[in-house]
């Protein structure tokens, strides 16, 4: 339990995906605009990460490693998530056809998403178990939408701001990305395993 | 042998997921209309945006439902608004005319006076900051040729005599050079007016005089001339209104100062109709095109 407490928190705030890892840079740009967008790419991205975590893991331990396939990890990952992508757009569409008209184009841009093949590809690094897996995708999606809506949020009200011409848009947008990814180099320092382990 | 069990993985690694996802899709399936699709077959498929919808299919069920016009996509204009509303089985939108930009100043460098060197960047907006811009006219072009690097499509260049010629074959209407020109004086109008006032020159007629060959001196001969009471003379500058001008050409002949100007759309340039005489001579020291005033 408490190493899946650490696991879950590394995977948040020390080891963010988008903030220290610097995957999954192009919805952090691109979908950050307003926050509600931000909100539900972040909820699509949990729901994708956290089943491509436990499917990939499946694959490499109950296909690729007793084939003596290990090679292949990237390319078969890459199959699983693009399956993925396509059902869980089926099943929004399903659902909620509210949801899929607002998550729009973003949707099927997370089968490109680095981040889920990272998160796929660290799980095996890591030698996590299912659930430590399963947690860790959870965690990873967890800390890219805190990412997002936090960007989304200061995009929002620096609309407002007066800025010099020069630096509207995407200019300042990565000026702020990367003060954001200073600003979470500060939770380095924390000990969580002690923090958990009192 | 190797190879044989990595393809034949992924193989039926790729083959399961495409069942499922068949499956699945058979499962999911949403009764969706079966225009929507033709539409967006139909539309350019650019997912430019430009009709303000996110993207081609976005627009195409809106059309569907009856929240936007057949002919809503810019950029596939006509030919598709027909083809849509034949999809959508009503009356085909009637056409749309094409807009293209027009440059409404006819002071070329001989034919409008300058009041000083100017010697800077070259740039329109710059130029037009140093108390008003060399040109003696305050309202006429100043034809640094910001608007020709402003235009995306290569439709504008500079011409002969300092102002701006837009090839209209290949102008798009997109008005990029309107927000470029700091005078304001670039407009867009229908293909088919080709009578124009080619002057924004607000100024008394005397003044006119004074700087400029061909500005509207706002005598009005040309608002009594006009048949069709097409033009309007508004703050001593003569405007026409398209809707009602038949292109007769009767007030390019009758304008004393020749600023009212008939555009053929073969050769892009301007043809003036009218008499000749006025606008010719009278050279201001200028040093060809682009080139810095020299006060007289
Ligand atoms: S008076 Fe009219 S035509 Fe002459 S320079 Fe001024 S705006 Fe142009
Ligand atoms: S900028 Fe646009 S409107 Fe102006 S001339 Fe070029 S294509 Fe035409």
């Amino acid at each position: 339990m408490r190493d899946l407490l650490v696991i879950f928190f590394a995977g948040v705030l020390l080891n963010n995906f988008i903030l220290s890892r610097f995957l999954g840079i192009c919805p952090f740009i691109g979908v950050s605009k307003r926050i509600e967008t931000a909100t539900g790419m972040g909820m699509a991205v949990i729901f994708v990460m956290a089943v491509a975590s436990v499917i990939t893991w499946a694959v490499q331990y109950y296909i690729l490693v007793p084939l003596h396939l290990g090679y292949l990890q990237t390319i078969a990952f890459i199959l699983v998530i693009a399956a993925l992508v396509q059902l869980v757009e089926m099943v929004i569409l399903k659902v909620s056809p509210t949801l899929y008209q607002a998550l729009g184009i973003y949707l099927p841009l997370i089968t490109t998403n680095c981040a889920v093949l990272g998160v796929a590809i660290i799980n095996i690094r890591e030698n996590y178990d299912i659930i430590q897996t399963a947690v860790n995708g959870i965690a990873g999606a967890a800390g890219f939408t805190l990412a997002i809506v936090l960007f989304a949020g200061i995009r929002e009200r620096l609309d407002f701001a007066p800025i010099p011409e020069a630096l509207k848009g995407f200019p300042l947008a990565l000026i702020t990305a990367g003060l954001m990814s200073i600003a979470f180099l500060g939770f380095t320092g924390f000990k969580l395993a002690a923090l958990f382990g009192l | 042998m190797v190879y044989l069990k990595a393809i034949l993985s992924l193989a039926g690694l790729g083959a399961v997921f495409g069942i499922m996802l068949g499956l699945a899709a058979r499962k999911f399936a949403v009764e969706s209309d079966p225009r929507v699709e033709k539409i967006t077959g139909v539309l350019p498929g650019a997912n430019c945006g430009g009709c303000g919808y996110p993207g081609c299919s976005g627009l195409a069920s809106a059309i569907v439902t009856g929240s936007a016009p057949v002919d809503a996509c810019p950029v596939g204009g006509q030919v598709v608004a027909d083809r849509v509303s034949e999809i959508m089985g009503v009356q085909p939108a009637p056409a749309r005319e094409r807009q293209v930009a027009k440059v409404m100043c006819g002071g070329g460098e001989d034919k409008a006076t300058s009041r000083f060197a100017y010697i800077g960047i070259r740039d329109c907006g710059a130029a037009g900051l140093v108390s008003g811009g060399p040109k003696a006219c305050t309202f006429g072009c100043l034809g640094f040729g910001t608007c020709v690097k402003a235009c995306p499509f290569g439709a504008m260049e500079m011409g002969a005599d300092g102002l701006p010629v837009i090839d209209e074959a290949k102008c798009t209407g997109c008005g990029k050079c309107i927000e470029a020109c700091p005078r304001g004086i670039i407009a867009l109008v229908p293909v088919s007016a080709r009578t124009q006032v080619l002057c924004r020159s607000h100024a008394r007629g005397a003044e006119v005089r004074k700087v400029c060959k061909v500005g509207c001196i706002g005598c009005g001969i040309c608002v009594k001339t006009c048949p069709n009471s097409a033009i309007v003379l508004e703050d001593n500058l003569a405007r026409i209104i398209p809707d009602k001008c038949d292109n007769c050409g009767k007030c390019v002949e009758k304008c004393p100062t020749r600023c009212i100007v008939m555009t053929s759309q073969r050769d892009l340039h301007t043809v003036v109709t009218g008499g000749v005489g006025a606008g010719k001579g009278l050279s201001t020291g200028t040093e060809g095109p682009g080139g810095c005033c020299v006060a007289k």
